[in-house]
């Protein structure tokens, strides 16, 4: 094998450069405690984050800030749970406030049931958000189109759904997650609905720039060592792209030499 | 005494309050925290400017857990 066939590769989205090309929700755990665990085992550079009103009664209540780094680990700020244009803008344009956040992930809604991103308020979203100077990792269906039409309104990434928020179901149409990964000029990363290690390892296999987790971790009896189990899935699959898998053969091909055979 | 809303909450406060002094009544630390005042983003700069009045509403938020 050459010389330098194992060199460094970096995960580049918008302005950031990143080690892991896992990303990691912080939704959902028993604890803060736990987020921090779990996102440390998992090796995540990246973390989503909600944007929610403060408990101005509770002030002992703790806060995400003082277990998370925001100096040592980029938040980037989700606008979940925003079902209307205005109410993700709003959403994002309080996070820049905070802290300066111009790198977002953006998710509007449309249903309630299967969480199914709303992609005509997302594509408007997008526009403005782009122009107010936003880099936009978009959240968004499987559709070939309409994740062109995202690159095209200039998102930073684009972020096809494996399957609904929440569901585990894994990957639903790979052919689908296929086209877009061959035409993106940006990053693709899969988001919502992986159910297990082995799904991220398949997203990655595939030619996936990355994959963000949350409930799959957070809802697994053991977050801890599933945040590990993820880390190694991804870091198995970009290897394994990056490779070259074999070819696939209808018949048995030894693995020992024929010749010489006693 | 000026009443306002404050996350949803209907509160009173002394008159003629800046955003900042409000901060400092609930012990929240303005680096960590995002404000709409009526329906407007205050930048940071202005918390000690920005006087509250009767009737109004504000949103401060922060980061949580999330997806």
């Amino acid at each position: 094998m050459e010389e330098g066939s194992l060199k460094k590769d970096i995960f580049k989205v918008a302005n950031k450069k990143l080690k892991s090309r896992l990303i990691v929700g912080t939704g959902k755990y028993k604890n803060f405690r736990e987020t921090a665990q779990a996102v440390k085992e998992s090796g995540a550079d990246m973390v989503t984050v909600a944007v929610r009103r403060i408990n101005i009664l509770d002030k002992k209540k703790p806060i995400l800030t003082d277990y998370l780094n925001p100096k040592k680990i980029i938040y980037l700020p989700n606008t979940a749970g925003c079902f209307t244009s205005d109410d993700a803008l709003r959403t994002l344009r309080l996070a820049r406030e905070m802290g300066g956040w111009k790198l977002v992930k953006l998710e509007v809604l449309g249903d309630k049931k299967t969480l199914y991103p709303n992609m005509i308020e997302t594509i408007k979203s997008t526009k403005v958000l782009v122009k107010e100077g936003f880099k936009v990792m978009v959240y968004c269906t499987d559709d070939p189109l309409l994740a062109k039409k995202l690159e095209d309104c200039g998102a930073s990434a684009i972020m096809p759904l494996a399957s609904p928020i929440g569901s585990g179901l894994g990957i639903q149409n790979k052919v689908n997650i296929s086209l877009i990964i061959k035409q993106s000029k940006v990053p693709v990363v899969v988001d919502a609905g992986i159910g297990t290690a082995s799904d991220a390892t398949i997203a990655m296999e595939m030619g996936c720039d990355g994959v963000l987790i949350n409930s799959a971790i957070a809802n697994a009896k053991n977050p801890i060592r599933m945040a590990r189990a993820f880390k190694n899935a991804v870091i198995s699959g970009r290897d394994s792209y990056l490779s070259g898998r074999m070819k696939k053969n209808f018949f048995a091909i030894p693995s020992s030499p024929t010749d010489g055979i006693i | 005494m000026a009443k306002i809303q404050l996350n949803g909450k209907k509160i009173s406060i002394k008159p003629k309050a800046t955003i900042y002094e409000l901060l400092k009544k609930f012990k929240l630390n303005n680096k960590k925290v995002a404000i709409e005042h009526n329906g407007i983003i205050i930048p940071k700069s202005y918390y000690k400017k920005k006087y509250l009045k009767n009737n109004d509403k504000l949103e401060v938020v922060h980061f949580i857990g999330g997806g």
